[in-house]
């Protein structure tokens, strides 16, 4: 293969990587936007999705779309229970109770699932067979056109139902200003729920998608670090900055992961993470103040 | 008189909790298991250094990190790659592991430490994640393959030989730990003490009344790194075995929650988590499978019900018992 052909390869890795990272990005935002915690249970929803939809699609012999559907509405009522059983009690703690909570959280959601699924790779299907698509001559996986066409969508309803519907508004104003949110009339405490079953949706939607290619008990962990990092890339607290920052991530990694050397793939992420923290915490997109001294 | 012995013991408990310390391995002579209690207890010493250090940076300071196990596999590997692949005195590995520690803590305080509360957390992930990266690929580390290192020998008499091995290493490890306890039950209540507590309460109000803030962070970061280093090098002698695994986000994670459950803005509970911790595997084994489940929602809970973790429960209940308000252990 010639060098110009691999960099589309890796182009096209790259953006995949960093449709699924984006989602998960956004996961983090949503939490973060709406009750300043970070949730390092984010990955875990992403697993949870594809155990899901496993079971739905093996056990209960569903078709894959409607196990799909119930397994984002399963992991998002796992969202809600997990604020209000958890998170709302902590809702004054301190950032490091509030942390340490939501790490408990996932190593209790990666408890359960060993418990009950086992320590096995779960799989579903491919969404369609056949040879992968030629685009000029790298290989495009039919699965990876799938993530990419089901990330789109999921950020385009999301960022639909942010503009168009009282509830997206009402989230968006609770960001921006709980108290005032308060007066108004908005429910703070629904809009924590609710923030918290979408970003447990999301993560469940990356994790449907990604369920081809199987998912254990502690898969989660990886793609909840690399969703966090995109989310820091492109600024926490902004969903056009998250999706922005899983894509620029994703394609940076697949390059250096290339280009350099695999093994340090790992690391690069969160060098990328680091440099951004020190030289630009509110990410690389706008110009906002980030949390420093 | 109960008054009087509940006072003495409250003057000398530090005293108290040495001679206990130190007669452990008496009474655990006469059970049959004793060794294997002796060296869950080795572990529960070397996590104590690590948690100490960790509580003034976290308890006292207010500033986490979720990548203290770097610092602790950085004194580890010092250790071990001094000694095997240079072949020279356990203790330049001791010492090397206390300066690299003390040298990259510095360096990297000045930019992290300006971080705070969520951002702080990830940037130490971050490091936590970079320095894994380091050890499972480094061809000096040994990479993923490991790495072996020697036992630890002091004027030619090996300390964890074969027969007093547990016994000898006991010892060891908690005189290390007692030491650098009774070290930061002295620093937390010294004039660096109540500056961390006030940075800890207020940066604003610190620095407006004259803290250095940026000496402060940096001295406390720098301090629990070599703890945390100290008790990698002991680590490194006792398993004589190390791998990348055991230097991860879950032993950070491990580190924090010792700390999170024995009580963070205490020495003492520092100490008090990691012998919980270490043990509550032990324990677990009744609930076999389940273990991991326990461990979360065990997590959860202290957090939740114990906010100020166990030592602090335990010092309200003996200030009950003693029917006296004074401020306990």
């Amino acid at each position: 293969m010639k060098f110009a052909d691999q960099l589309l390869q890796y182009l096209i890795n790259g953006i995949t990587n960093g449709g699924i990272y984006a989602l998960i990005a956004l996961g983090f935002t949503i939490i973060y936007k709406s009750t300043d915690i970070i949730n390092f249970a984010q990955g875990e929803f992403v697993m949870l999705g594809a155990v899901f939809m496993s079971t739905l699609y093996n056990r209960a012999h569903l078709s894959l779309p409607v196990s799909f559907g119930f397994s984002v509405l399963a992991v998002a009522a796992v969202g809600i229970l997990m604020e209000v059983l958890m998170i709302h009690p902590l809702r004054d703690g301190s950032v490091i109770s509030q942390i340490m909570a939501t790490i408990g959280a996932s190593i209790f959601f990666r408890g359960s699932v060993m418990l009950i699924w086992g320590r096995n790779d779960l799989f579903v299907p491919f969404f369609s067979c056949g040879q992968p698509y030629r685009f000029f001559s790298a290989i495009f996986d039919r699965q990876y056109v799938w993530i990419l066409v089901i990330a789109l969508i999921s950020m385009g309803v999301l960022h639909l139902f942010y503009e168009k519907t009282t509830h997206g508004k009402a989230m968006t104003a609770c960001s921006a200003n709980k108290k005032a949110s308060m007066l108004v009339g908005i429910n703070v405490q629904t809009m924590v729920i609710l923030s918290f079953g979408l970003s447990a949706a999301l993560g469940a939607v990356a994790g449907g998608v990604l369920a081809p290619f199987g998912m254990k008990y502690d898969s989660g962990v990886t793609f909840g670090l690399k969703g966090f990092c995109a989310a820091i890339v492109g600024g926490l607290g902004n969903n056009v900055g998250a999706m922005v920052g899983g894509f620029v991530l994703g394609v940076v990694e697949e390059l250096g992961a290339g280009l350099i050397s695999s093994n340090y793939k790992n690391a690069l992420s969160f060098c990328i993470l680091l440099a951004v923290l020190l030289i630009r915490p509110q990410g690389i997109l706008f110009i906002r103040s980030g949390e420093r001294v | 008189m109960i008054k009087r012995v509940w006072k003495v013991i409250e003057q000398f408990h530090f005293l108290l909790f040495c001679l206990l310390v130190l007669s452990l391995p008496l009474i655990l002579r006469r059970f049959e298991a004793g060794d294997y209690y002796l060296s869950v207890l080795v572990l529960a010493g070397i996590s104590s250094i690590v948690v100490i250090g960790l509580n003034l940076l976290m308890g006292y300071a207010g500033q986490i990190s979720l990548g203290h196990a770097a610092f602790f596999g950085l004194g580890a590997y010092s250790s071990g790659i001094v000694t095997i692949r240079y072949g020279l005195s356990p203790w330049l590995g001791f010492a090397l592991s206390i300066g690299l520690n003390a040298v990259v803590a510095y360096i990297l305080a000045e930019p992290i430490l300006k971080l705070k509360g969520h951002y702080l957390a990830m940037a130490t992930l971050g490091l936590g994640m970079i320095f894994l990266t380091l050890f499972s690929n480094l061809a000096i580390t040994g990479g993923s393959e490991g790495l072996s290192v020697a036992k630890l020998s002091i004027l030619g008499y090996v300390l964890n030989s074969r027969e007093l091995k547990e016994v000898n290493y006991y010892y060891f490890t908690w005189s290390i730990a007692l030491l650098l306890m009774h070290l930061a039950l002295n620093l937390v209540n010294s004039r660096v003490g109540r500056a961390l507590r006030a940075i800890h309460a207020s940066e604003i109000a610190a620095h407006s009344i004259g803290v250095d803030i940026a000496k402060f962070k940096t001295q406390v970061f720098v301090i629990s790194a070599v703890y945390a280093g100290v008790a990698g090098s002991i680590f490194a002698h006792y398993s004589t075995f190390l791998c990348p695994p055991d230097f991860g986000l879950t032993q950070s994670i491990r580190l924090l929650t010792m700390g999170v459950i024995g009580g963070m803005s205490s020495i003492w509970g520092a100490v008090l988590g990691a012998a919980i911790l270490t043990m509550l595997p032990q324990l677990l084994d009744v609930f076999a499978e389940y273990d991991i489940l326990v461990y979360g929602l065990v997590l959860i809970l202290a957090i939740i019900f114990m906010p100020q973790g166990m030592s602090q429960k335990i010092s309200l209940g003996w200030e009950k018992l003693t029917g006296q308000g004074s401020q306990g252990s």
